[in-house]
Order: structure tokens, then sequence, then C-alpha cells
């Protein structure tokens, strides 16, 4: 009794500590607002997300059942198939899922204030993102660990398993284009970030051979060794930025350095895994573990103030960064961290031939997600607690705010985010850059809002060096996204075009490996080259169209769990996932309509296309903007087509769910459940468990 | 105190990978006695292939 009242007591502190926190970032209107308003909001929703809506859902709706044996225990197979402890479940699970997507959609979505991007990025995760990201990791877990292509087709059908696989290799190609784009954004005329983020392929090699020959197997070692190394380039790269020679060799347009991207695609695609990918991975996580709770502690030390306003006037739709209203454009901005479709892959991979028991599923599904989520309102953090102009300064394109500094400070300071040409510089000499003007993608106004709070927590002498290091941690894995990436579009279009000509889908026939990888970098290489030459920044383009494919996948996937939890006779649940599926599809519609239709320039597709066309032809076009006009026409054609594209898929596959349920209640024929059959747990007894 | 960070050590080994081959000889010998063993480098190799076989990161 005297227990049950101290938990009421102490979930209803935590619920009006939440109340209260959430209301405080919502109604604060001051000059700034300390950021431990943001953690402590953050932390109360998600404690009460997780504790009542996520454990409710669990045994409810999912109606987990510990005593059944996972596929773990049932394949323990010794390799894929193996029960493993939760908390290293979990660890696996978040280091998969988190990647630089929540670090760079919240700095972008930051140009309409800190408020609309923080509660997305809380709301959309408690009721939509860490909901899909459970039941897609319930049902895999439920159906011997199957991908979320096998389910969409043993559900649905096979219009549902075609549309998932289309939307995953049609998402990898826009997700490896922008985040190319936003490494060579951050590498441009900046010869110690290049230096570092190059320096960063010899290094995984190094460790590469290490763990294959040297030491075979010792991983720990290996990356401790890289990690050292990878710290050593930083500091290199900064002796390199001050010799005179060296320096010139690391200096380069953006459309060079989006060749070099290109190629070192290719070449990683190729390669095998265990001399680069592999281990650039294991950095890449050790980086990210490491500098996201870094980052966690120094913003808790140092609980700085965050100066952009709750709302800007941009989300008129007139950002510099993006154009668009608030609405929808926040929510497809913000994918990863809020809901991410790509989750569900993962939670319908490896995860669910892990799990030794279905309770686990909580804390790895929904648990995972709240913390990814977490790593968003930090980045949000990191991007607002710059100054608002400084933040508009780093972040908008030239040809927003002029190419000239005097110009784009003009621009900036007469939107009421005052700025002078000083500040920039003397923040540029600090930063060890040349110029931080228009460097957009996202990730260099991160690592200076990462390095102004590092610097303010562990010394504000290594400015220079800790934005370098923020540069390197998200290049590298950017890089191994890209590598990933691209491997696995690769063995997707293999598997496809074995359909047609079985030498072709082999993985290991060198021309088919060739052929394929070449396809799969040409792809996302042409979005690549076309984002660099846009002078309008290519990510205005590329993001909103990345959003949308991750936030059509997510769709998809709750999709599929809401055609399972209708066939299994739990229609009354269905608004679990219901609902964020009918906010998504509505979300993506509308940013879609408007990508295609909007007369906005910065907005519309073919209104961008046709603007340019008409000055193309009356010969308004200066010389330099004629020669690439043609190719920004057809690019910007294109993408409207492919938004198009996507509308369509996410709609058949959304009628086509809704067609099965209604079969189902008017008692036709619909594919069967795909559960396998339930087998008791022989681990229950003797794990002893809290 | 000596437990737990022996508990710490062994989660760190255990989710980076480090104690995969150790991992491997015990299940060979719980389940297949008897049977060849793989040596440590043909191990690794054979399981890194593998795992880099489908989608193991997001986005």
């Amino acid at each position: 009794m005297e227990r049950r009242f101290t938990s009421l007591a102490l979930w209803s502190a935590v619920a009006v500590g939440g109340a209260g926190a959430v209301g405080g970032i919502a109604l604060h209107r001051g000059e700034s607002i300390n950021t431990l308003w943001f953690i402590a909001a953050a932390l109360c929703v998600y404690a009460l997300a997780y504790r009542f809506y996520g454990a409710w859902v669990a045994a409810r709706v999912l109606v987990i059942d510990s005593t059944r044996a996972t596929p773990a225990e049932r394949f323990d197979n010794g390799r894929d198939f193996v029960p493993t402890n939760r908390w290293i479940v979990f660890g696996h699970h978040f280091a998969a899922i988190a990647g630089p997507g929540p670090l760079i959609g919240p700095t972008l979505a930051a140009q309409f204030g800190y408020l609309p991007g923080t509660l997305w990025i809380l709301v959309g995760a408690v009721l939509g993102g860490c909901i899909q990201d459970m039941t897609i990791l319930f049902f895999s877990t439920r159906r011997d660990g199957r991908s979320l292509g096998q389910m969409a087709r043993d559900e649905l059908g096979p219009i549902g398993g075609a549309a998932a696989l289309v939307s995953t290799l049609m998402i990898m190609v826009i997700l490896i284009a922008v985040l190319g784009l936003v490494v060579v954004n951050a590498m441009k005329h900046s010869p110690w970030a290049t230096s570092t983020v190059a320096a960063t392929i010899p290094i995984a090699m190094i460790v590469g051979l290490y763990m294959r020959n040297l030491r075979t197997g010792r991983v720990l070692e290996g990356s401790l060794l890289g990690v050292g190394l990878l710290l050593a380039a930083v500091a290199g790269g900064g002796w390199i930025d001050h010799h005179e020679t060296l320096r010139a060799l690391f200096d380069h347009e953006g459309l060079t350095l989006a060749w070099f991207v290109i190629a070192y695609g290719f070449i990683a695609a190729v390669l095998p895994v265990w001399l680069l990918l592999a281990p650039r991975d294991y950095l890449s996580t050790f980086m990210k573990l490491g500098t996201i709770t870094l980052l966690a502690v120094a913003i808790v030390v140092m609980h700085p103030e965050v100066k952009m306003p709750a709302l800007t006037p941009f989300i008129d739709g007139s950002g510099p960064i993006f154009g668009g209203t608030l609405f929808p454009f926040v929510f497809i901005t913000i994918a990863c961290g809020a809901v991410s479709g790509f989750h569900s892959l993962i939670a319908s991979g490896t995860t669910p031939k892990l799990l030794a028991n279905e309770r686990d599923i909580p804390m790895i599904g929904y648990g995972g997600m709240v913390l990814e989520s977490f790593v968003a309102i930090m980045a949000m953090i990191a991007a607002t607690v710059l100054d608002p102009g400084v933040f508009f300064a780093i972040n908008s394109p030239a040809g927003v705010v002029g190419k000239e500094a005097a110009e784009a400070v003009a621009t900036i300071s007469s939107w009421g985010f005052p700025v002078t040409v000083e500040q920039m510089e003397a923040l540029a000499r600090q930063m060890g850059e040349k110029t931080l003007f228009a460097r957009t993608g996202g990730a260099p106004s991160l690592a200076a809002g990462m390095a102004s709070i590092f610097g303010s927590a562990f010394g504000q002498g290594l400015l220079a060096l800790w934005y370098h290091f923020a540069i390197m941690f998200e290049a590298v894995f950017i890089l191994t996204t890209l590598d990933a990436g691209t491997r696995v579009g690769r063995f997707m279009l293999q598997d496809f075009l074995g359909n047609f000509s079985p030498k072709l889908g082999q993985t290991s026939w060198y021309p088919s490996v060739l052929l394929t990888s070449g396809a799969v970098v040409a792809a996302w290489g042409y979005f690549l080259y076309i984002g660099v030459i846009d002078p309008n920044g290519g990510v205005n383009i590329l993001w909103p169209l990345f959003g949308i494919s991750n936030q059509m996948l997510a769709a998809i996937a709750l999709c599929v769990a809401t055609g399972i939890l209708v066939k299994s006779g739990k229609l009354k649940y269905a608004w679990v996932t219901g609902v964020p599926l009918a906010w998504l599809a509505m979300v993506t519609t509308s940013a879609a309509w408007e990508k295609i239709f909007s007369p906005d320039l910065r907005v519309g597709f073919f209104a961008a296309a046709d603007s340019l066309a008409e000055k193309l032809a009356a010969g308004a076009l200066p010389p330099e903007k004629a020669a690439v006009a043609p190719q920004l026409i057809f690019n910007q054609r294109l993408d409207a087509w492919l938004t198009m594209f996507f509308m369509v898929m996410l709609w058949t596959i959304i009628l086509d769910m809704l067609r099965v349920c209604a079969r189902h209640l008017q008692g036709k024929k619909v594919p069967p459940l795909s559960e396998s059959p339930h087998e008791p747990s022989r681990l229950v007894e003797d794990w002893v468990r809290d | 105190m000596q437990k737990r960070l022996n508990a710490l050590w062994n989660a760190i080994r255990r989710l980076s990978g480090d104690d995969a081959y150790e991992r491997y000889l015990a299940h060979h010998a719980a389940t297949h006695p008897g049977e060849p063993v793989l040596s440590r480098k043909e191990y690794f190799r054979r399981e890194q292939e593998r795992k880099w076989g489908g989608i193991r990161r997001c986005c």
C-alpha cells in the first residue's frame, strides 16, 4: 500500500514537472531560455510515455507473452539468432538506429524557432516513432524475425511487399545524396575539415588490417587504436591548415569534393568489407556513443541559454534554409528523431533475432527510440544556443542572402536577427575556418554549436579543435551510412536483377558487383552533383525529398502494423498505429502536394523549373547560371515526378491495407496471419530477472 | 565493485563483438562437440562478410 502511494506521488510529480516544463518552453517569450527547461521537459515526457503509454500498448494491444519462446531461443545458431541480455540488445539496436539524421533534421528545422521542432520531436516520438519501432519489433519477433518487406507481402499481399522494397531503395538513394551533400558543404574550402575527413579513410584501413591480420578479431584494441588516430587526425588537420603548401592540397571547390565523394562511394562499395566498411563502422559507433554522451554531459553541466526565439517569422514559408510553411514542413524536416521509417528495417532485421524474451520489447523498441529522440533534442539545443543571426548566416545559401558578406549580414539583420561581418569573421577565426557564411547542410552550424558548448564546458581555447572534432564525428558516420547504404542498395538491385539473369543476382560475381554498385552510386551521385551546383543550395530540394520518403516508409510500416492488428481481431486498438499513420499520410501528402504544385518558386518543383526556363529563354540569366540552368530545370521536373511516384506508392499501400482490413471485417478471404505458433520458452524458469 | 566492473567490461566486450570468437567456441562446444572448429582467423573472416550482408545501419 505504501509503495503504491510512493509510486503515485512520484509519477504525479513527474507529470506536474513535465507539464510545467513543456508549458514553460511553449509559453516563454523572452530574450533567451535555459536549456534545462528542454532537458526537463524531454525527460518527463519520455518517462511518462514509456511507463504508461508504452507499457499499456505492450500489455494490452500487443499482449506480450513472456512465456513464449522468441526466434532467438528457437533458432539459436550462435550467429544471427542468439538470445542476448536486454541491455546488450538495447546497445546494438540503438547503435544501429542512431545515425546522422536526428542531428541534421532539428538543426534545419530550427529556422522556425525552437518550439515547433521541439514539440514535434517529443510528441512525434512518443506517439509515433516509438510505437512504430515497438510494434514492428514485436510483429517481426512473432514472425521468426522476418523483414518488413516480407511481412508486408505475407500480411497485405504482393503489392505491399513490392512497395516496401522499392521505397527502401529510393530512400537509400536520396538519403545518401543528401548526406553526401552535408559532408561536401562541411569540407568546402576548409583544408582542416577536408584533410581530417580524408584521414579517416586510411585510418579505417589500418584498423581493418590490424583486426584482420595483426590481432585477429581484437575489436576493442583495434577500435581504441583507431579512435586515437582519429583524434590525432583532428589535431593534424590544424597543422595542415597552417602549412602553406599542404593546405592547398586540401582546399577545394564543392564540385571537386562531390566527385571525390562519388569516387569514394564507388570504391568503398566494391572493396571487401573488412578493409573499410567494418572498421569504419566500429570507429563511427565508438565516436557516436562517446560524443553523444559527452554532449549530454556538457549540456547538463553548462546548461547554456537558448538564444533562438520560440517562433521565427519564417513559419510563413519564407525561410532561407528551406522554403515551405510550418505545416507540413517541420514534420517532414524532422523525420529521424520523431518518426523514422528506416528504423522499421532495423526493428525487423537484426534486433528481433537477438531478443531473449518478449518482455524486453518495450525497453528496446520503445526505449531505443526515446533515446534517439533525446539525441534530436540535443541537436536542437546545439543549433539554438548560437545567436540566431549567426545561425542564419551559416545556414543560408548564397543564392538567398547574397554572395558578399556585407550583403548577407544586411539581409539577415533586416529579418530581425542582427549579425555583423566582424562577428562572423571572429567566429570563423575561432573555429579555424576561412569563412562560415553559407555553410549549408546543418553540419557546420551544429559543429559550431557543439564547439561552443564543449568549449564552455572543457576549455574555450580549443574551440577550433572542438569544431573540427564535431565535423569529423559527423563525417565519420555519414561516410559509414554512405558505404553501408550503397552496399545495401547494391544487394537489393542484385536481388531484383537476379529475377531476370541469375548470374547478375550472384552477390559474389565481380562484374555484377561492379555494374550494380556503379548503378547505385550513379543514382545518388546524380542528386549529389545537382545539389552541389544548385545556387540555392541543394539542401532546400534534397532534404524535403528525403523527409517525404522516410515518412513514407514509416507510413508503410504503420500500414503493416495496422493491418496485422485488425486481422488479429484488435480493431478497437487499431488507432494505436492508425492515428500516427493518418497523421503521416496527411503530412507527407500535403508536403508532396506543395512540393509539386506550389506556385512559390522555393517550394514548388514545377514552378521553379518553369520560372528558370522562362528566364533562360529570355536570356535574363548571367552566363554562369545559364550554363547549369538546363540541368537544374530537368532536375526540378524529375524531383516533381519522383515526389508523385512516392505519393502513388504511399496511397497504393494505404488503400491496399484498408482493402485487406475491410475484407477481413466482412469475413472475406484475406492473407492469413503469418504468426509462428506458440512454443513455450524454456529459458524463462532458469533466468533470474528483476 | 570488482564484480560490477567485470560485468561492465564483459558488456563492453559483448557489445563491440570483441568476445565473438570465445562465444563461438562456447556455442560450438555445447552444440556440435567433436566437430572441427574454425580458427580465430577463419571465424573472423566468415563473420565479417556475413554481418554486412543486410541493412545494419540507419540514417
